[in-house]
C-alpha cells in the first residue's frame, strides 16, 4: 500500500503508529488508509482488538469531521468493527482463506475511490481472506441499496452477478460499501495488488486515480 | 523447590536418544559422569537433527563455493547470495516432516516460522516463502485430514506473518501414508555488508532471550525429530511446538529494528534444542563461553525444570549477544513492539557454558564440544545396493501394451492428483501479499518475485520428483537439481544456488544410506554442471514409518530450492501459449521412454521401472539455448516437459493461455511414450510464425535436436487430428479435480 501510494501514485505516504493517539497535522484533503494484514493477529475475530488501537479514536473523529477513511480487507473489518460501516465480515462460506483474482461490478461512480470509472466496469482485483462474508441486517441492506452506498458486487467477468462468482458468500455479493456521507470506504479485495504493470495487472489504479481527485476537489 | 532429576546412566542416555559409545564419549569430554541436565545438552546437540553426525561427510562433497556467494555452507543460519544493485539473498529450506506427522496444523505451522527467522536473523526481510510436501495416498481418510490440516497450518501462519507463499510442491505417494514430508523454505532480502552473524563475541556482553516467553512445548523435539515415526508417536505430542504468527511478524519488525541501532553482537533463532542450541552454536562459533541465568527467562508457566527451560522448542524467540553499554537501546526497540526483552546472562572467556538456575549452577559443558564441526560425533556408515533395485533392472517396455483411446487414457491420467491443478491447496495461501509476485496473472514455470526498486527479479523454485529418485537416486537426484534449474531457465533466470532438504529413512539402515550417498554424488556433479553451489538446508532422516510388521522407509527425497535472477525482470518467459496461430515446438529429444512415469503408475500400476533418460551434458546444452532464445526474445512461452509428459505440459501451456493445440506426433516412436513420457530436457515453446525461421536457424546453429509439433489454436485440443475435446472441459476437470478429492 505504501509503495502503490508512494511510488506509482507519488503521493506523500506518511505511517501511523497505532499506538498515536492523535492526527493532528490531517486535513480533509488527505485520506487516512487502513491497509490490509492481520491485526493483533486476529485470532479473535479479523478486526476485533484493532477497534481498540489508540489511533482508532482519532481515525473515528476525523471520520466524523468528514475526512476520507479507507479500509482495505482488513481496514474494512476494522471499520466495521469500529462502527464507522454498517455490518460485518464473517467468515467464508467454504470456511477456508481464499486468496485469488476476483470479478467486481463497479455499482455506483457516486464515491471518491469510484469516481473514475464507469458504471458497471468490470475490474479484476484479487482477494486474500478468511473473513470476508459480508453480512448485515434486512434494514441495514435496504439502507445500503437506497442511499447507492454499495460499491462493489462480485460478479463474473461479464459483468453478471450470480452464485458462482461470489467467492465468500457475501450477502447481496456485496464486496465493498461506503457510510451514509460517503466519505468511509471498505472494500475486501486488495486494489493495491494490481495497480501496476510489472504485476500483470492495473484494474486497481482507478480507485486511487479516483481519490486522488476527490483529494483534490476537497482542498 | 526442585524435582529431583533422574540418576544418569548409560539407560537414560539411551531413552534420551545417546549411544552407549556417545554416552562414553560425553563423560570423556567432561571428565566425570555429567548430571541429568548436561546429559539432555549432549542428547540434543548431538542429535541427528542438530549434528549431521551420519550426513557432513557426505555433505562436504557438495560444491559449496560459488562467485556470488556471500558466506559459505553451513556458516550461518542461511545461504546468502549476491543479486546486484547492493542486495543480496538469504534463502533457506528446512524440514517439518515428524511434527507434521503427528500434529499437521501445528507442525507445517511452525516449520513456516522456523524456516522465516532462520532467514530474518540473518537481517533479511523475507519476500517469498515456498513449500514443498509429501502424502500419503489422497483416497485414505488420515491422507486428507493431514492434507487439510498441513495446508491449514500453513496458510495461517504465513498469512497472518505477511509473506507471500509464492510456489512449491505436492505430491501423493502411498510411501507417505504415514510419514508426510512437509519442507518450508523462505528467502528474503538484505542488503550486502549489513546482515547480522551467529556469533557471540566479547567478554561480559549482554545476552538476551527475545519474543515469546519460554513453554514447555517442544522439549525433545530435536531428538523427536532424530527417530522412528511409531504407532506411539501420537503420544509424543509435548515434542510439537504451538506457533503464533502474530508474535513472529513483531519479532520480524522489533529484531531488524534492533539491528538497525548497531547494538546487536550477534542473533540467533531459536528453533531446535532453543536456548541450548542458540548459546552453545553462538559460543563455538565466537570461541567464547556464557554464563546463563534460567531463571531470568520469562516462562509462561512456572516450576518449569532447568531442563526443561534449556530445552524447550518454544516459538517465536530468538537470542541476541548486545553490545555492553547499549543495552538500553535494545530493551527500547522490543518495548516498542511489545515484545519480552529479558537479559538472561552475559558471555565469558573460556568458551565454556554454565547455566545457573536460583543460584545454583545447573549445568556447565564446553560448547565447542557440543556443535557440527567440533566436539559432536561424526560416523562414516556403510551402504549397500537395495535389493528393490533388481526389480527395477528387471523391467522391460515391450510388454507393456499401448493405450487403444487415447483421448480416455489422457482423461484417465488427469485423474491423478499429482498432474492436476494444486489450486485447492494454493488458493489457500496469500500469494500476493506485499506486491512483488508477477506470476499471478502470467505464470512461469518458476516463481518470479520482483524486487522493488531494481530491475531484479529472483526466480525461486522446489522440485524434487522422488520417483525418480527411488527407481535411481543418482540420476533421479540429478534430475531434481536439473528440473530446478530448466524451471528457472524457462522463467527467464539465471540459476544461482541451491538449498536442499534431503528427506530419507534411516541412516543405520544399509539400504537407505546407499539411497542418501548416490543421490549426493548425483546432486553435487549436477550442482557443478549448473554452478549452482549448495548454501545449506537440512537433513532429514528416520522418515520413514514402523508398523507392527515392516518398516517402510519414505522414497528419497532430496528436495532441491533453487534461487535464480533475473537481472531484467522485463525479459520474464512466461508458460502460456500467447496468441493462436503461434507454432508450437519441442526442443530436446523425444524417446520411447516411459521410465517411472505418472502414467505408469497411475494408468498401468506400474511401481518398478527405471528413471527417465537424463543426460547432464545434453540438459545443460538445452537450457543454454532456451536462455539464449529467451534474451534474444523469439519465443512465446516456455513450459519444461515434466510429469504427465509432453501432453500435460502443452495442456498446461494451453490453459494458461486459454488456448487448445493441434500437434502431430512422431510415428518413429510408441505414441504412449511420446505424449506421456517423462523423459528429461524436453521443453515446449511457442512461436510468432514471424519468428519462426530466426527460431529454426537458432536451433540448427546450436546443433539440438528439436521438433516442429504444431500450432496453437482455439478453444480445442487435437492431436494426430483426433479431437481430445474443448480445453473447458480439460480446465474444468483440472482445476477442480483435487478440491473435490479432498472434499469427500
Amino acid at each position: 500500500m505504501m509503495h502503490v501510494i508512494g511510488q506509482v501514485m507519488q503521493q506523500e505516504v506518511t505511517k501511523l503508529w497505532h499506538k498515536d493517539k492523535s492526527l493532528a497535522g490531517f486535513d480533509t484533503g488527505d485520506c487516512i488508509v487502513l491497509p490490509g494484514g492481520f491485526s493483533y493477529g486476529d485470532y479473535l475475530r479479523a478486526g476485533a482488538i484493532a477497534r481498540f488501537s489508540p489511533i482508532m479514536q482519532a481515525v473515528i473523529d476525523f471520520a466524523n469531521s468528514g475526512g476520507y477513511v479507507w479500509g482495505i480487507c482488513n481496514g474494512f473489518q476494522i471499520l466495521c468493527e469500529s462502527g464507522l460501516l454498517p455490518g460485518v465480515l464473517l467468515r467464508n462460506q467454504n470456511q477456508q482463506f481464499i486468496c485469488k483474482n476476483v470479478f467486481l461490478r463497479v455499482e455506483t461512480t457516486h464515491s471518491p475511490i469510484t469516481s473514475h470509472t464507469t458504471p458497471g466496469q468490470v475490474l479484476k482485483i484479487p482477494i486474500a481472506h478468511a473473513e470476508g462474508r459480508y453480512h448485515t441486517d434486512e434494514a441495514t441492506l435496504r439502507q445500503l441499496i437506497d442511499n447507492d452506498q454499495v460499491l462493489f458486487r462480485y460478479c463474473t467477468p461479464q459483468g453478471e452477478v450470480t452464485e458462482a462468482a461470489n467467492p465468500n458468500g457475501a450477502l447481496d455479493h456485496i464486496a465493498g460499501i461506503c457510510n451514509a456521507q460517503r466519505n468511509v470506504f471498505g472494500m475486501m479485495p486488495h486494489p493495491e495488488r494490481c495497480s501496476e504493470g510489472a504485476l500483470g495487472n492495473t484494474d486497481g489504479k482507478v480507485l486511487f486515480e479516483s481519490l486522488l481527485q476527490a483529494s483534490a476537489v476537497t482542498l | 523447590m526442585h524435582a529431583v532429576e533422574p540418576q544418569v546412566t548409560v539407560e537414560i542416555a539411551q531413552q534420551l536418544g545417546l549411544t552407549p559409545d556417545e554416552f562414553q564419549r560425553i563423560q570423556q569430554i567432561m571428565g566425570r559422569i555429567p548430571n541429568f541436565t548436561e546429559l539432555s545438552i549432549f542428547s540434543v546437540m548431538w542429535s541427528e537433527h542438530c549434528s549431521y553426525k551420519n550426513s557432513i561427510l557426505w555433505l562436504k562433497t557438495l560444491p559449496r563455493e560459488g562467485e556470488r556467494l556471500l558466506v559459505g555452507a553451513g556458516e550461518e543460519n542461511a545461504g546468502l547470495v549476491d543479486i546486484g544493485n547492493g542486495l543480496a539473498c538469504a534463502f533457506k529450506i528446512e524440514s517439518h516432516n515428524h511434527p507434521s506427522a503427528i500434529e499437521p496444523y501445528q507442525g507445517a505451522a511452525t516449520g513456516v516460522g522456523g524456516i522465516h527467522r532462520d532467514i530474518f536473523t540473518m537481517g533479511a526481510r523475507p519476500i517469498a516463502a515456498l513449500n514443498s510436501l509429501r502424502f500419503g495416498n489422497p483416497e485414505l481418510n488420515h491422507t486428507r485430514q493431514l492434507v487439510k490440516g498441513v495446508v491449514h497450518g500453513i496458510g495461517d501462519y504465513g498469512n497472518c506473518f505477511g509473506v507471500p507463499t509464492v510456489g512449491g510442491e505436492v505430491y501423493f505417494y502411498d510411501c507417505y501414508n504415514q510419514n508426510i514430508l512437509v519442507n518450508a523454505m523462505s528467502a528474503g532480502i538484505v542488503e550486502v555488508g549489513k546482515t547480522v552473524s551467529a556469533i557471540a563475541e566479547g567478554k561480559g556482553n549482554p545476552v538476551f532471550i527475545v519474543g515469546s516467553a519460554t513453554g514447555k512445548d517442544g522439549i525433545h523435539g530435536a531428538t523427536f525429530a532424530s527417530a522412528d515415526l511409531t504407532e506411539d508417536s501420537a503420544e509424543d505430542l509435548p515434542s510439537v511446538q504451538v506457533g503464533d504468527p502474530f508474535q513472529e511478524k513483531l519479532l520480524l519488525e522489533a529484531s531488524l529494528e534492533a539491528i538497525q541501532t548497531g547494538a546487536v553482537v550477534g542473533m540467533q533463532d531459536m528453533g531446535a534444542a532453543g536456548i541450548t542450541c542458540s548459546t552453545s552454536e553462538m559460543s563455538a562459533k565466537g570461541g567464547v563461553g556464557m554464563r546463563i541465568d534460567l531463571s531470568l527467562v520469562p516462562t509462561r508457566q512456572s516450576n518449569m525444570r532447568p531442563f526443561e527451560i534449556l530445552l524447550s522448542e518454544s516459538q517465536e524467540r530468538m537470542l541476541i549477544v548486545g553490545k555492553k553499554g547499549q543495552e538500553q537501546l535494545l530493551l527500547d526497540v522490543f518495548e516498542k513492539w511489545d515484545l519480552q526483552c529479558a537479559q538472561i546472562g552475559e558471555v565469558i572467556d573460556g568458551g565454556r557454558l554454565e547455566f545457573y538456575y536460583e543460584g545454583e549452577k545447573v549445568a556447565d559443558v564446553p560448547a565447542e564440544s557440543l556443535v557440527l564441526g567440533g566436539g559432536a560425533p561424526v560416523y562414516k556408515r556403510d551402504y549397500t545396493k537395495p535389493a528393490y533395485l533388481d526389480e527395477i533392472e528387471k523391467f522391460s517396455l515391450s510388454k507393456i501394451p499401448v493405450p487403444l483411446n487415447y483421448e480416455a487414457t489422457a482423461r484417465q491420467l488427469l485423474t491423478s492428483p499429482n498432474l492436476v491443478s494444486k489450486r485447492w491447496v494454493y488458493e489457500q495461501y496469500d500469494s500476493m501479499v506485499r506486491t512483488n509476485s508477477m506470476s499471478t496473472n502470467a505464470p512461469s514455470d518458476a516463481a518470479i518475485v520482483r524486487v522493488k526498486n531494481t530491475n531484479t527479479a529472483l526466480a525461486l523454485t522446489t522440485d524434487c520428483n522422488s520417483a525418480y529418485v527411488y527407481a535411481d537416486p543418482y540420476i533421479g537426484a540429478m534430475i531434481a537439481v536439473a528440473e530446478a534449474a530448466r524451471n528457472i531457465v524457462c522463467s527467464g533466470g539465471q540459476p544461482v544456488a541451491i538449498t536442499n532438504c534431503l528427506n530419507f529413512g534411516n541412516p543405520y539402515n544399509p539400504e537407505v544410506y546407499w539411497q542418501f550417498v548416490h543421490a549426493i554424488k548425483g546432486m553435487g556433479e549436477a550442482c557443478r554442471r549448473f554452478d549452482t553451489p549448495v548454501t545449506g538446508g537440512n537433513v532429514s532422516f528416520y522418515n520413514q514409518t514402523v508398523l507392527k510388521d515392516k518398516t517402510e522407509p519414505v522414497y528419497p527425497t532430496p528436495t532441491i530450492g533453487m534461487l535464480g535472477v533475473l537481472d531484467d525482470a522485463s525479459l520474464v518467459m512466461t508458460l502460456s501459449f500467447k496468441s493462436a496461430g503461434a507454432q508450437i515446438y519441442m526442443i530436446g529429444t523425444p524417446s520411447n521412454d516411459l521410465g517411472s512415469s505418472e502414467y505408469f503408475r497411475h494408468v498401468h500400476g506400474i511401481v518398478y521401472s527405471p528413471a527417465p533418460h537424463f543426460d547432464l551434458n545434453e540438459e545443460y546444452q538445452v537450457q543454454q539455448v532456451i536462455a539464449a532464445l529467451i534474451s534474444k526474445q523469439y519465443i512465446d512461452s516456455a513450459h519444461d516437459v515434466s510429469e504427465g509428459g509432453l501432453f500435460l505440459a502443452l495442456l498446461e501451456s494451453a490453459m494458461a493461455g486459454g488456448l487448445g493445440f493441434d500437434i502431430e506426433t512422431d510415428a518413429n516412436f510408441r505414441k504412449d511414450a511420446y505424449l506421456f513420457g517423462e523423459s528429461q530436457s524436453r521443453i515446449v515453446v511457442s512461436v510468432k510464425p514471424e519468428n519462426e525461421d530466426e527460431l529454426v536457424n537458432h536451433l540448427n546453429a546450436n546443433n539440438v535436436s528439436f521438433t516442429r509439433l504444431g500450432e496453437v489454436i482455439a478453444h480445442q485440443i487435437i492431436i494426430d487430428e483426433e479431437n481430445f475435446g474443448t480445453l473447458t472441459s480439460w480446465q474444468e476437470h483440472y482445476h477442480n479435480f483435487l478440491g473435490s478429492m479432498m472434499s469427500h
